[in-house]
């Protein structure tokens, strides 16, 4: 039997990383926001590493926050430990990684949900979507709740359906010995949404009293530490941190993995999932690297109030004794005692081709989805989905355009764009060589890119926005100004530059070529820079990168604007491709699956050649016509 | 993918007519234009619809002597800026001329892309749609027919062996970049460079066979040589009489060797036809002889013809000497007569490739038009129409690798950061694959995953 419950304006299915940003968005955009979690416990849960950032996976949380989203700033009060990835690299690549209390950091997002106005919070099963007429109406729990809705945003992420499975164990339950969502499957098939089914893993926890520190190498955070989010005060972050650790497997760990491969799931056929590539188990790597003599581990606190460890690198699902066995040939892991065993999980998602760049199903309107369930993986890459699938969800609703992100504005838009038009066969995740014009597309500029569009949709207040616009201006009038100062070979610059082991001058150059200069930078040559104004850091920073990478900036702002061309040709969505002539079949069959907005997206679906483009291009001007005569 | 720049063709047909012409069209079309062209006034300060009489200058090289028709926008058949460069119809000057507007950035047009473009501006009726729609599909198909063509070629498999080297390395930059802790890039520069220095020399080495060396653009220096009445300046008419038209007469620096350009399955060959080679007290005569052995040290190509109804002597052992080194086809002539020298016979003192020949009815011609097609083109050149074109497009595909090649080098020596390479080695990777027609991005995350252990 089933009863109304309540109405609201938007329902969102799961409290995880992206469900926690979407109801988030919509709640602050004053809608009436019902935010469904399997427990009121596992809000923002980190099942897997415990870290928020990383190389691009720091852009993304980055850009989240210029959007306006929570996690920088969930982050930033939960962090226990602070790394700049990449420093030695160009700045592009730079990417930030905080080691999170766990807890702390569910705990953290659960209040700042519970403090936002408009947002519900309920522990419930969802087990049901109410369509109709193509358009979702409501939701219903496994007790027989209805609940009315506008618009819904699914972000069940590895809990439908779900099994976890080491040796022949298995688990009927979601990560951490959670309940599964064992029901809403069926009816999601039931509305014609074509399902996947995905699998990743975890390595075990071990108590830090039975490790042997002394045989690893201790690694520290940074000496001084950037926050995720641009509204973070940098000084109220420079905390003690602790410590994690580097060890290594060695041929007797590969030994005992090879004896027993055949005890494991994956390779004995009973996963049917298909795991990701880049996140292999260690039997994957002992298979597939073999000759590899050793293989590089983690091991990370999971948080300032629990002596578990993380065992990054060693993820698994062998039986439980080859585990111990295993585990116990590193060094510093000799006499481990294993808290939560490794092991894979199995779970249903969805072929995201099935959804437009906005994230909302192209056959059913209002309903929205976001994260794992999209098929792909990582807390950051689930965030970024949920946000812009509540944001858009929040559009629709008041009747204002919805948001699509394009692969030159942002890492966010490459995600989106991959996942939702390209051919997706394992969990997706974010890597800095997927973003073509990466060198615009940096962990540092993320606000100047984003928060104008963040302030468009009402997600970043007046005052942060003016400072960005400000912050634009006193980048520009400063390039500018340093393009123009001349510098000329007198004693003071010769000094300076040989104290820095830079070549002497001949004759004079402008100030922009000095910082051009790979041993020079904006910063060191204050001293022969007399009418340098006294700037922001985040500006001179700005200035800094600008000039000195000025060459390869501008060839990748050509092509963008190449880019752009095609991103602008638009693709009507009533258009049936059936009436153009021409089209070969795989490519037919492919664009009347994806239904792709524009000619750039078009062209990137596996299986529709160039001369398919010509042949689109040359129907939409005749359509064009026909509609304007 | 879809685009709007400036884009050039032979417009003409690729035959050997009278005239021919170069079409540009494209936002730029006037300017590049005008870059390469020597006339009284400069085409970008000429009224539309008019035409210039210049020349076309490249490399401080007068190329031809044009007639240039200048069409602004909108009033032309793509109704955007177009430029039609009205030249003499050899191949080798339209060629010429093509490549020096390709060398100011001017990008190949791809097959039917006038017509499409044409058809996109509106210039075209509605009705015509469905056809022009036939255009571009029976046109695209017939490109990807020519692709594959050539896929089986030597070029392309060495293009792709660069490929797949560039590629491993992007790859190896890449996963380092994303998985910091694992991979580490310390002293990876110091290896690059000379790996980036051997592709790059490679395709240079590509290029100054295909463009920059004598062969397609100044013609194959081909010296025929061998003993008086061996039947040397019978070959050459024999080669000259067939159908092909021969495209100058150039006068020899003296009177004993005469250069003359045939074409040849779409290649030129420059004949230099020497002076009988023996041991002579004349000397008027020891002049040419002099004068055929400088020929010989010069050539690309020696057509060395030997007499099969005489036996070897003192002077041929003497040739066989000096050729042994060079590329060399030997055309046993009169081997329709009763043969005193075989193939054996010459073998025995000269390991070069041995074609039996008549020089009189012409038995053997074939063989050697083939032999001479594949020693330089790998076999490649099959078409007149089309080679002329496609070459274009390799050499400007090729030349952008190069120069990303050269960007990657700069940016280790300028000791920028790895990411930096990538994005340069990227784009050689895609020049190369416009060559052979393959993508791009699922090469890489595919060549990172199996090639490099990385994750958490």
């Amino acid at each position: 039997m089933s009863f109304v419950e309540e109405t609201y304006d938007v329902v969102v299915v799961g409290a995880g990383h992206a469900g926690c940003e979407a109801a988030l968005a919509c709640a602050r955009l004053g809608l009436e926001t019902i935010l469904f979690t399997i427990s009121m416990d596992s809000v923002a849960m980190m099942p897997c590493n415990p870290n928020i950032g990383g190389s691009s996976k720091g852009h993304l949380v980055r850009e989240i926050d210029a959007l306006g989203g929570q996690m920088g700033i969930n982050i930033d009060h939960t962090f226990i430990q602070s790394k700049m990835l990449n420093k030695s690299k160009g700045p592009a690549v730079h990417s930030l990684r905080a080691q999170a209390d766990k807890a702390a950091y569910s705990m953290e997002m659960r209040s700042t949900l519970q403090h936002t106005e408009h947002l519900t919070l309920r522990q419930a099963e969802v087990a049901e979507i109410v369509v109709e007429d193509q358009k979702i109406t409501g939701v219903k729990t496994y007790s027989g709740a209805l609940y009315h809705c506008k618009a819904c945003v699914l972000c069940t992420g590895t809990y439908l359906r779900a099994r976890c499975l080491y040796g022949d164990v298995i688990e009927h339950t979601g990560p951490n010995g959670l309940k599964a969502a064992n029901h809403l499957t069926d009816s999601l098939i039931a509305n014609g949404i074509e399902m996947y089914r995905f699998k990743t893993g975890t390595p075990a926890r071990i108590d830090s009293r039975s490790i042997d520190y002394s045989k690893m190498e201790e690694q520290f955070g940074d000496e001084r530490i950037v926050p995720f989010s641009f509204t973070t005060n940098p000084e109220e972050v420079q905390i003690d941190q602790v410590s994690c650790y580097l060890t290594y497997t060695n041929e007797k760990t590969h030994e005992i993995i090879r004896a027993n491969l055949d005890r494991s799931p994956m390779y004995s056929g009973v996963i049917e999932g298909t795991g990701p590539r880049y996140c292999p188990s260690i039997e994957d790597k002992v298979v597939k690297f073999a000759d590899k003599d050793r293989h590089q581990l983690f091991v990370e606190p999971e948080g300032l109030h629990t002596n578990e460890m993380y065992i990054g690198g060693m993820s698994s699902s062998l039986p439980e004794d080859v585990q111990y066995a295993m585990y116990r040939t590193v060094p510093g892991l000799e006499h481990a005692k294993i808290v939560r065993n490794a092991y894979a999980i199995e779970y249903d998602c969805i072929n995201a081709n099935q959804l437009y760049a906005t994230l909302e199903f192209k056959q059913i309107k209002g309903l929205f989805s976001g994260g794992q369930f999209n098929g792909s993986s990582g807390y950051e890459e689930a965030a970024c989905q949920g946000l812009i699938a509540g944001i858009n969800a929040a559009m629709e609703i008041l009747g204002r355009e919805q948001i699509v992100l394009d692969r030159s504005q942002s890492y966010i838009g490459v995600l989106i764009d991959d996942l939702v038009t390209k051919e997706n066969h394992e969990p997706y995740r974010m890597m800095t060589s997927r973003a073509e014009y990466r060198l615009l597309l940096r962990q540092d500029n993320a606000d100047l890119r984003l928060t104008p569009i963040g302030h468009e949709i009402g997600l970043i207040s007046d005052e942060r926005y003016q400072w960005v616009l400000e912050k634009q201006r006193l980048i520009e009038e400063e390039i500018k100004r340093v393009h123009g100062v001349r510098i000329g070979a007198n004693e003071k610059v010769q000094q300076l530059l040989a104290s820095f082991d830079s070549i002497p001058l001949n004759c004079g150059v402008s100030l922009a070529d000095l910082i051009r200069r790979p041993e020079l930078n904006y910063d060191c040559l204050a001293p022969i820079d007399p009418d340098r104004p006294e700037l922001h850091p985040e500006v001179t920073e700005q200035v800094n990168i600008n000039i000195k990478y000025e060459g390869y900036i501008t060839r990748q702002q050509k092509q963008v604007a190449n880019f752009k061309k095609t991103e602008n040709k638009k693709i009507p969505v009533d258009l049936d491709y059936d009436e153009v002539p021409s089209l070969r079949i795989e490519a037919r069959q492919k664009l009347k699956a994806l239904r792709p907005l524009n000619i750039g997206q078009a062209s990137r679906i596996s299986g529709v050649s160039p001369a398919d483009i010509s042949v689109l291009l040359v129907y939409l001007e005749s359509y064009q016509y026909r509609k304007n005569h | 993918m879809y685009r709007t720049d400036t884009i050039c063709a032979i417009a003409s047909g690729m035959t050997n007519a009278g005239i021919g012409i170069i079409r540009i069209s494209g936002e730029d079309a006037i300017q590049k234009a005008d870059q390469i062209f020597r006339g009284k006034t400069s085409l970008t300060d000429v009224p539309s619809h008019t035409i210039q009489y210049g020349h076309i200058v490249f490399e401080n090289q007068v190329i031809d002597e044009v007639m240039v028709l200048v069409m602004k926008a909108p009033r032309t058949y793509t109704t955007e800026d177009t430029i039609e460069i009205d030249c003499h119809g050899g191949m080798i000057v339209m060629q010429q001329i093509l490549k020096a507007v390709i060398a100011q950035g001017v990008r190949p047009a791809e097959p039917g892309e006038f017509t499409k473009r044409a058809f996109l501006n509106g210039r075209i009726d509605l009705s015509q749609a469905e056809s022009v729609m036939d255009v571009i599909d029976s046109e695209s198909s017939y490109a990807l027919h020519n692709s594959m063509n050539q896929l089986q070629g030597l070029f392309s498999s060495q293009i792709k062996e660069m490929r797949e080297a560039i590629l491993y390395e992007i790859a190896y930059i890449e996963s380092a970049l994303d998985d910091p802790e694992h991979i580490s890039l310390d002293g990876y520069k110091e290896q690059l460079l000379p790996k980036m220095d051997h592709i790059a020399k490679k395709i240079r080495h590509l290029l100054d066979t295909k463009d920059h060396g004598s062969l397609l653009k100044n013609g194959i220096r081909t010296a025929i040589i061998g003993k008086p009445n061996a039947g040397k300046s019978s070959l050459l008419n024999i080669l000259a009489r067939k159908d092909r038209a021969i495209v100058t007469d150039i006068a020899g620096t003296t009177r004993d060797t005469l250069e003359e350009q045939i074409m040849l399955q779409g290649i030129a060959l420059n004949i230099i036809d020497t002076a009988g080679i023996r041991e002579t007290s004349d000397v008027v005569e020891q002049i040419g002889v002099q004068k055929a052995y400088d020929s010989i040290s010069s050539a690309d190509l020696i057509l060395y013809v030997v007499d099969a109804s005489t036996a070897l002597d003192e002077n041929d052992l003497k040739i066989m000497d000096t050729i042994s080194n060079q590329n060399v086809i030997v055309l046993l002539n009169k081997s329709d007569l009763e043969c005193i020298t075989s193939e054996d016979d010459i073998r025995e003192h000269l390991d070069q490739t041995i074609i039996p020949f008549s020089a009189k009815n012409g038995n053997g011609l074939d063989v050697l038009e083939d032999l001479i097609a594949q020693r330089f083109f790998s076999g490649e050149i099959s078409d007149h129409n089309e080679i002329f074109l496609t070459n274009a497009r390799h050499i400007a595909a090729l030349s952008n690798a190069y120069d990303s090649l050269l960007h990657v080098m700069d940016s280790i020596s300028m000791e920028m950061p790895e990411d930096f390479l990538s994005i340069d080695l990227m784009d050689a990777y895609e020049s190369l694959g416009l060559i052979i027609g393959a993508s791009v991005e699922e090469d890489l995350v595919n060549e990172i995953f199996s090639k490099f252990c990385t994750g958490k």
